[in-house]
Parts: C-alpha cells; structure tokens; sequence
C-alpha cells in the first residue's frame, strides 16, 4: 500500500533551498580539497614569465635603463621599456577616473615601487635574476608626500599634463590640482551653520591603506597567432570591461579577446582596474607568441595597487541647542597618488562621498571634494569602500560624536533625534540621492537593547571614577554607528565605467530533464555567487538550487556585465536573474496552459509547478514543462526554454545598519580588548542568511584592521613604511574577537525581490565603530578627535596628551 | 647553478626533481609536481597559505629549499581525504562556512589537521592560538574556528564510539 | 621573493661543516631552522655562495638536565622545547617564552641556535639566555670555547662567533625561583615592541637574587645589572620596582620605528618590566 503522502508547499519550498535558505555552499567542494583555479595555478605549453623592475624613489628621472647585463642572464628572453611600448601607444594607458598613467616609466617615475622595465624570462626564478641585473640611473627629485604641501609647491609632478588645460572634470586650480567637485547648496548651508545654535568643527582624517586580499593580483596572457585570438586569464573584477578595454588599447576586436575570471582569492576591489603588468603580459605575449604569466609579490601589491582611502575631511556640523541638526559642510582634500585612477563611475570623480548626511534627516548640505596628486602609488576607491560611502560614513559618525560633546549630549540620543522616519522613505538627501527604504528607528532601539546599553553607560561613568581614583588603568569605550549606505552601481542615465553602463545581465537555459545553467555578468571573489544566485533562481523558476549551475567569469560566454565591487551584484544581476527567471516562467506558462488544455489565465503558479485554479490535482512542474519545451510542437511557441534579462536599476540601493563596539583601553600600553561588538545589518531581503552573517564577519574583521593598526604610511621623501605583512597590520585569529550579528529587514520597493546587498556594510559601520570606542573612551578626559589608525602608540599618545600618564 | 637531485614523498606518492638548491618547496610543489592547493599570498613567512605538513611538523612552505626537503614526507591539502570520502575538517569547513574565497583554506585546513593531532579537544582560544600562523580576509576567522571544533567534536565522538 | 642562487650542503657532523665555512669564509652561512635566513634570502637582503644545512648534525640535537644543569643542543627547535617537560621543570621561563615567539609553524622549525647566534635585536632567546646567564658553546677549526651569552653581543647582526664557527650548544644551571618573560607586541608573529625576563629568588620575604635582561629596546639584548641590583634586598614593593625601572631604563636605548616612537617605547619597557616583576616576585 502506497504510504507516501504528497509533499505540502512548505516541503517543496524547502526542497528548492531558495531565498532564505542557509544553503551549503558548491564552491566549498573544491576548495576545501585543493582544487580551485586560480590564476597562478594556470598553467600553458612554452608559458613565459614576466616581471618588474621597480622604482625604489618617490619622484625621479629616469636618466637610463640598461638591459644589456639582464638580458645576459640565462633564460632571460626580452627587457620591455616605456621606448619598446611607445611605438603601440601603450606607454601610458587611460585610467577609470578619465586621467592617464604610465605603463612603464616614461622619463620619470612618480610613486616608490613604479614600474620601470618589465623582464620577460623562461621561468620566474630567471625573471628575479633578470630583474636583479637591470641598471637604472636615476637623478632624484622633490618629493611630496602632503596633499596641502602639493597644492602649494612649485614641484610639478604630472609634466605631461598641459598647463592651465582643464582636466577630465573640469578646470585644475594648481599643476598638483586634480579636479574640485561640488554637490549641495553651499551658501544655504554656510548661512544655516552661521546663524546655527551650536556649531561643531571638525577635520577628521580616513587614512590610506589597502584592500590586500591574501590572492595577489596576476595575468596569464595567451596570444593564439595561428587563430589571432588572443586569451587573457586575470583576477579581474570585472572581465567584459577589461576585455573592451584590452580591445581599444590593442586594436584587436573584441571578438577575438577572450577574458577569463577564474577562481579569485578575494577583490576587495583591488582588483577592478587595469593594471601596468597587464598590458605589459599581453604586449609580451603579443610580441613573443607565447603564453606570459604576470604574478604580483606581496610588497608590490601592496605598493603600487589600488589603495584605498586617504580623505582630510573638513566638516561643520550645526544644531539646535535640543540637538537638532541644522546644516552639514564638508571640505574634503583627497590624496589621490600620482595617477587618478580612482575606480569610480565616470561621472563622479569623488564616487557616493555625498551619501555623508547619512542615517540624519539634514536640511541643508554641502560637499567640496579637491583632488590632488602626489608621490604615491595611484587607485583610491577600494576595499569595500562603495565608492567612497566608507569615507562618508566615517565622517558623519564622528561629526555626530563630536557634536554630541559640543552639545554635552548622550550620543545614542543625538542620533535618534536626527534619523529619517520611516514614514519619510523614498526621502530625498539634501545632496541629491533619493534613499529608498529604512526603518532606522527600530534597528537602532533593538541595538542599544541587545547590548544593555544604558547599564554600560553607568558602568562606563563608574570606570571613569574608578580611573580617577587609581583604581584601575584601563577605560572603557562604547562605539557608536548607525550607518546608511548606498549601493548597486546603478542607473545606466548617471553610472558608467569608462562608457559602459552599470546596468548587469543574467541569461539562462532549462535543459531538457529540468536542469539549468545561467550565466552571470559579475564575478565572484568569495561572496559565494554560485551558491547564492541559484537560490534566486531557484525561488523564481521553482527548480531546486542544487540542480542549477551558476556561471561567471568568461567572457565568451557569460551576458556583458560590470562585474562584481561596490556590493552592486545582488542589487543589479540579482535583479537581472529575478527578472530572467520570470521571463521564463511567463513562457512555462504558456507551455503547461497548452499542456493542460487552459488558458494562460487558468493557471497560477505554486512554488514548483503551475496549477489550474480552483482544480488542485491538475499541475505541471518545471521539470515537466522544460522536457516539453523540447519535445512538444507548441502552437506560437517557440521550442527550448532560455532567457535573457539586461537590467537597468531604476535607483541605487540603500542598506543600512547599527554597529555597537565595547572596548576596553590600557592607557600605559595603548593596548585594546574588544569586549563585545554587536552588528546589526539590514540589507533587504536575506537570500542566505549564513553567506550574509560571513561576510559581516569577514568586512568587521577588516574594520578593526583599518581602524587599530592597518596603513599604507609614507615617510617623507616617499619610502613605504608599511610595505610586508610585518608593518602592515593583518589581525590573525588571536586578535579577532567574536561578533553578534543581528538583522531587521527592510525590503528595497524598487527591487524584483526586495533586496538590497550587504557585502560592503560591515567596512562601512565597523570602521566607525570601532574608531567611536576608542574616542568614546577618552571623552570624559577631553578627547574630540583623534586620527586613526589607533594603534597601540597612538593610544598611548592620546592619553599622554590629555596627562593620562602623570 | 647545478641542479640537485630531490626524492621526497608527497601525499603517499615517491615523488623525484631536479631543482636549483634555491628552490623554494613551495614552487617545487606547485610547478613541477602540479600540487596547487598550496598558495603564495605573501613573500615574508606571515601569511600561512603555503601551510604543509612536512615529517609531521606544520610547516610554511615558502620558507623551506625543496633541498631540505629532500628525503622528507610531505602531505598537503590534497593528502586530506579523497573526493569520495572527504576529511572531518573538509566536510566542517563546509557545513560551518569556514570559507569565502578559498585561497587561505588548503593552508587552513592543512594546519588545522595537524593542530588537532598536537591536541585533539582544543578550546576556543587554543584553537585561535594553535591557527595564528594563517591569515584569512574573507572570513573574519569565527566560522573557521567553528569549523575546527565541530571537526575535533566529530573526531572525538568517532573515537569514543571505536572504543 | 626568488632568493638568488647558492651551493647546497648537507654535512652530518660539526666538523665537515666547519670546514665548509673555513673554505668559503664570509661567502657561507649556516642554515639552522632557516626561518630568520630564507626571508632575507628572498628580498634579497642576504646573498650568499654557500649555505651550510645543520638539519642531519645530530650532536647539535638533544636538550638534557642533569645535575641541575640545563644543555640544550642548537638545532632544538621552539616547538621541541615548548614540549619538553624536563625542560619545563627545570626552567619554565623557557617555555612561556618560547610561546611569545612568531607562530606554530615558525615554531616548528626555528630553533634555538638560530635565534640565538643571529644577533637581531628582535629575537627573543638572546635576552632570556643572558637573563639566565647561559653560555654558548663555538666551535670552530680550531676547537670549541664558551662565550657567556652576556659576552656575545656586540651590535646588530654582530656576535662574538668568528665567521668559521658554529654556534652547538646553550648551557645554563637550572634556574630557582619566581621567573616571567613578559612581551608587548603588536599581535602574534611580531618582535616585541618591549619584553623583559626576570628570574628572581626570594629569602626571608626579601629578594636575594635578581636577573633582568629586556629586548628589542637597543641593538642588543639589554641584561640590566642595575635593574637587578636594585631589587635585591627589596621586597619587590612598588619603591623597589620604579628604582629597577629607572635603572634600566638609563641601560636601553630604544630607537623609533613603526611600533611606535622613542618615548611610547620606553615608557612600555617600564610597564612590562613592572609586570614581569610583579609576576617573577608571585612565583617566588
């Protein structure tokens, strides 16, 4: 006798592992046994490697390069100079921030770890002879290394800029000038803080520092002469782009350019831009025939890639006495290196900087960016940054903080008092962004309760006492954020990456017996795509997640996208795949309402299957329409079943959070304990709340790293001081804490299904808050503010300043 | 310079090279002998995703001539476990996503599993201790951490179960 | 990260690999456990013809306690002395040290010997050994000799050892009372922004005896005479601990660097002084 009761609708749901499901992740099979393909695992017949000779000065001529005891070296088959890529025009290249750098030194190097001459040889260990026996003669120039020095100095350091000529946006007010970038309404805002109450000012500074993910950055270059196709494997964040621009810059069509993605040991958007050593395999693969492999060390990542940060923000911030904010100005001098090459959408030079009014319903703002050139190495949007939303968020939330001081004010309730309501969403920024949902009120009352928040405060107020006795050398700090967040680069009519839009693409194809591959114009670095955008199919198209296969990466096959950085995947291909599924299932519609001898409009789905309405027993599953549309001659219908959805974003997403960092400061150390760290992320819709609560996981890693200890720190004539992992900060499982991660969810109205991102949230609160603790800390000894990053001296500092230490 | 002989075993298998006496273990694995779950993410010994065992020690792999190695037993990422029948700490990293972007994991693992045999029911803190030569960015170490100790709970119970 | 090319060898006793040093002089180095040499091999910081793998000497293995006295072979590695139990008890100052060293893996194949007989300031081991009055024993072409580990640091990366010589084995009598290595660094794997060793005997409520040396606060090990003497008849209260700290810290020279400025080092090396002190007097 036949027991088996048929599966209810929760049962089906489950089995799918759709939106909402912890689901296992398909990667972890390869990786966890070895098995993964990473750049440097590609290995060709006859590959050749290639290398740089870098400049070890900050600014300086480069009087001559002889190669002659190079390519005296064993296996050492060629020395590429900026005179053997001159002729191709590949000397220099067009940056994403519309500036031009050098591939390879043209007459002058202009940042410590420039690349001068690139050594193509057999192998590597050949290369680092080859490289060793280049001799450079350089005649050292002026250095400047202070973005407010270089606005002033004589030393000119982009010669090859005309004089007086505008830049890509706009008119440049001095040779070390970049471009000045306004939004906002200045004088209403200067008249605000003028007859404001209270006024608080501030210069608050987000150091430089740098993305490094543990995979460096690499190229395999593969010219086929016989088939003039060339091949270029990369850790490339986003290949279609590399691909169009490999194409421009070599003039072979795009259809012979096939770039490949393949497994990426994390981006952090480290790896958006096109690199010198790129073009420099491609050139020699093009020149030799032969496969040419680029693989970058530590030291020259972390020298001479794309940093991140590095803003001197001014700001004034004007109330009520109650604390009401009136007004916001903010003056930012940003240090762009030698080169802008800033990976922001064209038209915004300072990227989402003018999100900085942040979670505050603000009246009246203002922003001026300033960019300014310098002897470092050139980048600036990266490391979860989502186009400099990590540097407005870090400005408010310490405006906020020191305005809290200027009014004697708890900090929690000044923010509580300025949030955007609910019921003011879609609210338009005085700075031109229309935010699209939050509930900040709800996120930030269940923060303060999960912590305790106001029995820390008391036993903050003891330990002060306490201090002040002699009882005790250690404070207590209790960090504040509540940060808004704005991401999924974006609306093709004002987001563009060298000229291509910043829509994205998600194409699919059902086989026969109900399985399903689809093809993705992003590119995974860890976040799990493979395992997470299944699960949005798998809830559109009521196929299980675990017979889909997601595909990314290849440019020969996967729909042009923009590829994977500033959180913009969920938001923009998630909503390409919603919508690509849809479209299939419109057709499915069609196919079982033939089968089942209805109407289209009979029908309606049920998770897997469309059922005819008010007749329960009669359905046809996915699985059955999908070997239909192969096997039956459907009237009107054309057979197979595949999709393709382009999606333009209508408007960015914003994802918001409450972070709450305890920490506890030894003044004699300047040594931290971090005591608890409760993070709060609101992103929409949750596809999988484990990849969710692992990425919050790993990006407040990455917070306390910039906020306690994490630079790239110049001395004065240019010399990285921080350029190996024993200067530049890493925590490793010894000094990372463990975090509570909490959620509310707040769906996106503009959205297919509601969600928003969040890959970048935890760099853009965790850094705040961890900062706010330690400042927080200080108050009541008079502390106001104090740069980052707050390693173990600089705490130190701080507490001999305010006479801690007598 | 004159190449050398090597003979080592690695994962079981005798394996011969000629390698410059400057070879780094680390390139003699990857390059010649096509074992690539090992990775180079640093050049100064800190970042741990070389991590290998080598005569039973944990060892950083860019840190060591493939001379040195010569008449070594060596076991990586790929010793561990067979796709059909993977390692306890293969299937946790799993279950507990103790993983993003994979490129510390071979390393991770590797030294996990030598880490439970130095101690096969670590604490919370002896297992952040016992893992602070392998740097991840992805995952914040906490899911890593869970890993391991579902692993050493699994490997204890199976014991337990045997006697 | 490509070390340039050297000749290999691998001799199985002492004296074929003095010979190797003797023949090639300054152009051949010893390899011990190789994780001081090979990073500077790598960036190119240390370019040599010849290097000498002590790995198959088995007279530079073996720690043994006999008679209260402690010998520790020159190729032990970290990882083996944090395991010997015999070395635990008989100095147990050892062992916490050795856990305040780099990381597991390192742990696993630097040695003794190596961290030792380098001359960084960084190394942790020369500042204890001195602390313990330990003495290094040479040998080189012409025999062996004892150079106390208070003798053997003249400036950084310079040792009394002569070129042809290798450093075989520390020696020390077992130490009695309280002891503590105390370090502040930036996080696990870093040399110490300040350490201090203190071993410290207690007699009718009052320190008899004191040994203090502090590290990475100069070019070498700093053993602080001073620091001691002014503990000794004390009873380790707070008048006696600022006198010590203020001995010591007329002994050291820090310079700045990027764990933090001359002042916030010296201040540090006070704290942690204090500290191991405190914990060395609770032993007692």
């Amino acid at each position: 006798m036949n027991d088996m009761a048929a599966p209810t609708r929760e049962e089906r749901a489950a089995k799918l592992k759709g939106l909402g499901c912890s689901r296992k992740r398909v990667e972890d099979v390869r990786f966890t046994q070895g098995k993964g393909n990473y750049v440097d695992d590609v290995k060709l017949p006859g590959m050749l490697h290639g290398d740089f000779v870098r400049s070890p000065y900050a600014h300086a001529r480069v009087k001559s390069i002889n190669t002659e005891a190079a390519m005296a070296v064993p296996g050492v088959l060629a020395v590429l100079t900026a005179k053997d890529l001159e002729p191709l025009s590949l000397h220099w290249m067009p940056t994403l921030a519309g500036d031009k750098q050098m591939v390879l030194a043209d007459g002058k190097v202009l940042f410590q770890g420039q690349e001068v001459a690139f050594v193509v040889a057999e192998n590597r260990y050949a290369a680092a002879d080859g490289i060793a026996a280049v001799e450079v003669e350089y005649e050292e120039l002026p250095v400047l290394t202070d973005p407010f020095e270089a606005l002033q100095s004589d030393v000119v350091l982009r010669e090859d800029l005309e004089a007086g000529a505008d830049g890509a946006h706009g008119p440049r007010k001095h040779h070390n000038h970049i471009f000045l970038w306004e939004e906002g309404d200045e004088a209403a805002t200067n008249q605000a803080i003028d007859s404001a109450e209270v006024v608080a000012e501030e210069m608050v500074y987000y150091h430089r520092t740098h993305p490094c993910p543990l995979e460096t950055c690499g190229t395999v270059a593969s010219m086929d002469k016989v088939n003039g196709k060339l091949t270029v494997w990369g850790t490339f964040q986003a290949p279609h782009v590399v691909r169009t621009v490999a194409s421009l810059l070599s003039g072979i069509e795009e259809h012979n350019i096939r770039v490949i993605s393949p497994d990426i040991g994390g981006g952090f958007g480290n790896k958006v831009g096109v690199y010198p050593g790129y073009v420099c395999a491609i050139v020699a693969s093009i020149v030799t025939g032969k496969p040419v492999k680029w693989i970058e060390n530590r030291m020259d990542n972390l020298m001479a890639t794309a940093f991140a940060r590095d803003y001197w923000m001014k700001g004034r911030i004007s109330a009520t006495k109650d604390g009401k904010i009136t007004g916001l100005h903010c003056h930012v001098t940003a240090d762009h290196g030698a080169f802008d090459a800033c990976a922001d959408p064209t038209k915004f030079p300072a990227g989402f900087f003018h999100i900085c009014t942040g979670s505050y319903d603000i009246p009246v703002a203002y922003v001026g960016v300033d960019g300014v050139y310098t002897n470092k190495a050139p980048g600036g949007v990266a490391y979860r940054c989502s186009f400099r939303v990590t540097e407005a968020a870090y400005f408010i939330e310490r405006m906020i903080e020191v305005l809290a001081i200027e009014l004697g004010m708890d900090a929690a309730e000044l923010r509580r008092i300025n949030f955007i309501r609910k019921d003011q969403f879609p609210y338009q920024s005085a700075l031109g962004w229309e935010y699209d949902s939050g509930d900040y009120h709800t996120a930030w009352d269940k923060a303060l309760k999960a912590v305790g928040y106001d029995d820390l405060r008391k036993e903050q107020a003891e330990r002060v006492e306490a201090f002040k006795r002699g009882e005790t050398r250690k404070l207590l700090g209790i960090g504040l954020t509540h940060f808004t967040e704005i991401v999924g680069a974006g609306p093709v009519k004002n987001c563009d990456i060298l000229g291509m839009g910043m829509f994205d693409s998600c194409e699919i194809r059902i086989h026969p017996t109900g399985s399903a591959i689809a093809r993705l114009g992003t590119i995974s670095q860890g976040q799990g795509h493979a395992t997470t955008f299944a699960q949005i199919l798998a809830s559109e198209i009521g196929i299980p997640a675990d017979s889909i296969t997601i595909e990314e990466g290849d440019t020969d096959t996967a729909p042009y996208g923009l590829g994977t950085y500033g959180s913009r995947s969920t938001p923009v291909a998630g909503a390409a795949t919603a919508m690509a599924g849809r479209k299939i299932r419109a057709k499915a519609q069609m196919i079982a309402a033939y089968l089942l001898e209805v109407h289209d409009d009979d029908l309606e789905w049920d998770v897997d299957r469309f059922v005819v309405k008010g007749a329960p027993e009669r359905f046809k599953t996915m699985a059955e329409i999908a070997y239909a549309s192969y096997n039956q001659a459907i009237p009107g219908v054309e057979p197979g079943l595949e999709a393709v959805s382009y999606y333009d974003p209508p408007n960015m997403t914003y994802p918001f959070g409450a972070y709450i960092c305890v920490m506890e400061i030894d003044v004699d150390t300047g040594q931290h304990e971090i005591r608890q760290f409760y993070a709060l992320d609101d992103c929409g819709t949750r596809i999988n709340p484990m990849v969710i609560e692992g990425q919050v996981h790993g990006g407040l890693t990455e917070s306390l790293a910039i906020a306690m200890g994490q630079e790239i720190a110049y001395d004065e004539i240019g010399n990285v001081k921080t350029g190996t992992f024993m200067d530049f900060f890493l925590p490793t499982a010894w000094e990372t804490p463990n975090y509570t991660t909490d959620y509310t969810e707040t769906p996106s109205p503009h959205h297919p299904i509601g969600a928003k991102g969040v890959g970048e949230s935890p760099n853009v609160g965790g850094v705040p808050a961890f900062s706010n603790a330690v400042h927080d800390a200080f108050r009541a000894f008079g502390l106001r503010q104090s740069h980052m990053p707050h390693d173990q001296w600089r705490i130190w500092k701080t507490a001999q300043q305010l006479g801690l230490h007598g | 310079m004159t190449k050398m002989h090597i003979k080592l075993t690695v994962n079981g298998e005798p394996k011969e090279v000629l390698a410059e006496p400057r070879e780094l273990l680390i390139h003699t694995l990857r390059e010649q002998l096509n074992i690539t779950g090992p990775h180079i993410g640093c050049e100064t010994t800190h970042c741990g995703a070389c991590t290998v065992e080598m005569n039973g020690k944990s060892v950083k792999a860019c840190t060591v001539f493939a001379a040195q190695a010569d008449g070594a037993e060596i076991t990586t990422i790929e010793g561990l476990g067979t796709p059909d029948e993977l390692h306890v700490l293969q299937r946790a990293f799993r279950e507990h996503h103790g993983l993003q972007c994979g490129f510390c994991t071979p390393g991770m693992i590797t030294r996990a599993h030598r880490l439970l045999q130095e101690n096969s029911n670590p604490t919370e803190e002896e297992v952040r201790f016992g893992m602070s030569g392998n740097l991840c960015r992805c995952t914040g170490y906490q899911n890593i951490v869970k890993s391991i100790l579902a692993a050493a709970a699994e490997m204890n119970a199976i014991k337990e179960a045997a006697e | 990260m490509i070390p340039a090319a050297f000749a290999y060898h691998r001799p199985s006793d002492v004296q074929s690999a003095v010979r190797v040093l003797q023949e090639h002089g300054d152009e051949a180095r010893v390899l011990a456990g190789g994780h001081s040499l090979i990073p500077m091999m790598k960036l190119r910081m240390a370019e040599l013809g010849h290097l000498v793998d002590l790995q198959d000497v088995a007279e530079l293995k073996g720690v043994s306690v006999e008679n209260g006295t402690v010998s520790i072979g020159a190729m032990t590695t970290q990882h083996e002395l944090i395991a010997s139990d015999d070395l635990n008890r008989a100095a147990p100052i050892l062992r916490e040290a050795a856990l305040q060293i780099a990381d597991p893996q390192v742990r696993y194949m630097g040695t003794v010997g190596g961290n030792v007989a380098n001359g960084d300031p960084g190394n942790d081991m020369p500042g204890l050994m001195q602390c313990l009055d330990a003495s290094y024993t040479l040998v080189g072409p012409d025999g062996s000799r004892e150079v106390a580990a208070r003798d053997f640091y003249e400036a950084a990366y310079m040792t009394a050892r002569e070129d042809e010589e290798i450093l075989t084995r520390i020696t020390f009598a077992a130490p009695m009372g309280g002891y503590a290595y105390e370090k502040q660094k930036r996080k696990i794997g870093d040399y110490a922004t300040a350490a201090a060793a203190v071993l410290l005997t207690k007699e009718g409520g009052s320190v008899a005896s004191a040994s203090i040396a502090m590290t990475n606060l100069s070019d070498v090990p700093v053993f602080s005479e001073a620091a001691a003497a002014a503990l000794v008849g004390s009873d380790c209260d707070e008048a006696a601990t600022t006198a010590a700290i203020s001995a010591m810290l007329d002994d050291i020279e820090p310079t700045e660097d990027n764990r933090g400025p001359v002042d916030f080092k010296r201040h540090v090396a006070g704290v942690i002084l204090a500290r191991a002190i405190q914990r060395a007097w609770s032993r007692a």
